[in-house]
């Protein structure tokens, strides 16, 4: 009997990866995932899985981290996550995951603000708050380093995203790294000076869709029904006409402001509305180099894991190349099913 | 034939039930950890003891590489200090308000209220006010276990104290105290086991509150250790600092039932 137990929940606790017909994707609010709440609200996502003849299940998880740990963990077979939190998650964490869907960069969605002070170089000295570890940890690093510092000449304070606006108002608080829509109200504030953001290192904070790469392999079908569901978002929000303002509201409404606040937020936000765009982005030899960068500064901050020896510890396979070590490829860069959308082949 | 209410398990047999579910929890985790790191050596939810026992050795044993120092006695160390100031400071205002509200009447009718609303706020839910009065530093994160923890204190102490026996009151009034010297010399001795046991109490409230401020802002500390590596999974040091809070808030607690005993005995006497 106890041993009938323990297989029951060993069975549980241990994911499966071989074919299937239903699947989880799990997405949390942001301005370039909006669109997967408003596919399946709009039933498009099951559109294109009754096409493949399969079940997708969109969740969205209010805890953004807690959503790439779940996807980790076995609980959900895809889930949204920019390219550093794929890296240091998932990959750092065995699980092969292959980067399905390029859907945007930040370019100004995430930015460092100072209180009184109008360069970065100021920055020196001061309490900076960020999210620890975060992409906005990242662009404070890549930020530091284009003007000479170094981040042991300032103190970095965890803060919680939540609380990020309110501990802005603070006397306390001088320095903030964070992003959209906190950075538009944090900007908005009195004397607060926006002196670095993402626009000044495009590229390389990308917010895609990631799936295991084993489920992949096993379930093309997945990945093909996740693909046009997304395009033909994207061909709806894009539009001027009115379906595509009725489309942006309700994403804006979704994520708790208006039209004007989303396409804000947007204008920020380097859309790869296009299939073909997104595949020209991946292809490029550029996202080899934002890999490595990103790669480097995970490594610094212990992100690869303790056993690490060096960046290159986990390979990261982009169509121009492997990065770091091709033995031990955990993160996988596959335009394939992009092309397949650029083609109308879905 | 004997009653099941009335069956009890001899001391040896009561040690083994007691250790039985604990085994078994054990065992399932071991199971699973083993299963899922067949699965994926590099698996981060379910870590085996040895890469939990290297992850001690990490961050208790070893100076960190960025800061020198022993990340694990710092972030103890840091949270002990809020935790230990925040009880603290709840104790003496919870004492002070309880005894008040409890001993006088006059006090207690223009308090009572008061107290009783203060109590039911939840105080995460008033946290950017708390931070534009207090700051975001050590400051804040003291009041706010003050703030979730003195009410419950107060409260506790004053019922204790409405609820001594009237012949005490009259016994001391009869040989000529004052006000005051029945506040000093009779309700407060009487209702210092009292605090005690609400300290003990509020211990698991207050590591609550403690956490949740650290997570909020903060540079070290064990709640901040625990929500800055959750970021990457890093279960392998999430578990041991769970385990080493909950043999501190053990430690603590036993401490202080230790502490009530050995000040208060004749509170412990029957009859």
């Amino acid at each position: 009997m106890k041993r009938l137990v323990l297989v029951l929940v060993l069975s549980l606790l241990v994911p499966s990866t071989y074919a299937r017909d239903s699947f989880k994707v799990a997405w949390s609010i942001y301005v370039g995932w909006m669109p997967w709440g408003y596919a399946a609200d709009q039933g498009i996502v099951k559109k294109w899985a009754d096409k493949y003849d399969i079940d997708i299940e969109v969740v969205q998880i209010n805890d953004y981290i807690e959503s790439i740990n779940q996807y980790t963990a076995g609980g959900f077979d895809a889930c949204v996550m920019t390219n550093m939190d794929a890296l240091t998650i998932p990959a750092a964490g065995g699980v092969d995951s292959t980067a399905l869907i390029v859907g945007d960069f930040s370019n100004g969605n995430d930015g460092v603000i100072l209180k009184g002070k109008d360069s970065l170089k100021d920055i020196a000295g001061q309490k900076v708050n960020l999210v620890e570890l975060s992409v906005s940890h990242y662009l404070l690093a890549r930020g530091l380093e284009s003007v000479g510092l170094k981040e042991s000449d300032l103190t970095v304070v965890n803060t919680s995203d939540a609380d990020m606006v309110a501990a802005y108002a603070t006397d306390d608080v001088t320095a903030v790294v964070t992003w959209n829509p906190l950075l538009s109200e944090i900007e908005a504030m009195p004397r607060s000076n926006k002196v670095f953001d993402s626009s000044e290192i495009p590229g390389e904070i990308i917010d895609m869709l990631v799936i295991n790469s084993e489920t992949l392999a096993a379930n093309p079908k997945l990945a093909k029904a996740l693909v046009g569901a997304w395009y033909e978002t994207m061909a709806v929000m894009s539009g001027q006409d009115e379906a595509g303002a009725a489309a942006r509201t309700a994403m804006g409404a979704a994520s708790g402001t208006d039209l004007a606040g989303y396409e804000a937020q947007l204008a920020s936000t380097k859309m790869f509305f296009q299939a073909k765009d997104a595949v020209e982005f991946t292809n490029s030899a550029a996202l080899k180099e934002t890999m490595k960068s990103v790669a480097e500064f995970s490594f610094d901050h212990g992100l690869l894991g303790e056993g690490a020896p060096d960046a290159g510890f986990i390979g990261i396979e982009t169509p121009s190349g492997i990065y770091g070590n091709p033995g031990s490829v955990k993160l996988r860069f596959n335009p394939e099913y992009m092309q397949l959308a650029a083609d109308d082949k879905l | 034939m004997k009653r099941l209410v009335n069956l009890s398990p001899s001391r040896p047999a009561a040690l083994l039930f007691g250790l039985i579910p604990l085994l078994l929890v054990l065992g399932l985790y071991i199971g699973g950890s083993n299963a899922r790191l067949a699965e994926n050596p590099n698996d981060k939810l379910l870590p085996s003891f040895a890469q939990m026992g290297a992850a001690i050795d990490r961050m208790a044993l070893q100076p960190s590489k960025r800061t020198g120092e022993y990340l694990f006695w710092k972030d103890t160390q840091s949270s002990l200090i809020r935790l230990g100031l925040g009880i603290g400071i709840a104790a003496l205002i919870g004492l002070f308000i309880g005894l008040l509200t409890g001993g006088l009447p006059v006090v207690n009718a223009s308090l009572s209220p008061l107290l009783t609303v203060i109590s039911l706020v939840p105080p995460l839910a008033l946290l950017p006010i708390l931070f534009i009065v207090f700051g975001l530093d050590e400051l804040s994160k003291v009041v706010l276990i003050v703030v979730g923890v003195a009410p419950f204190i107060a409260r506790d102490l004053q019922k204790h104290t409405m609820e001594l026996p009237r012949e005490l009151l009259v016994k001391a009034q009869t040989l000529g105290a004052n006000s005051m010297q029945i506040l000093v010399r009779v309700l407060l001795p009487q209702i210092m086991p009292r605090l005690i046991d609400a300290v003990r109490l509020s211990l698991g409230t207050g590591w609550l509150f403690l956490i949740a401020a650290e997570a909020i802002a903060s540079t070290d500390g064990l709640g901040y250790r625990i929500f800055l590596v959750r970021r990457y999974l890093a279960m392998d040091v999430i578990i041991p600092y769970v385990a080493w809070i909950t043999l501190l808030a053990f430690l603590l607690d036993y401490a202080l039932a230790r502490l009530s005993r050995a000040l208060y005995p004749w509170h412990y006497k029957e009859g």
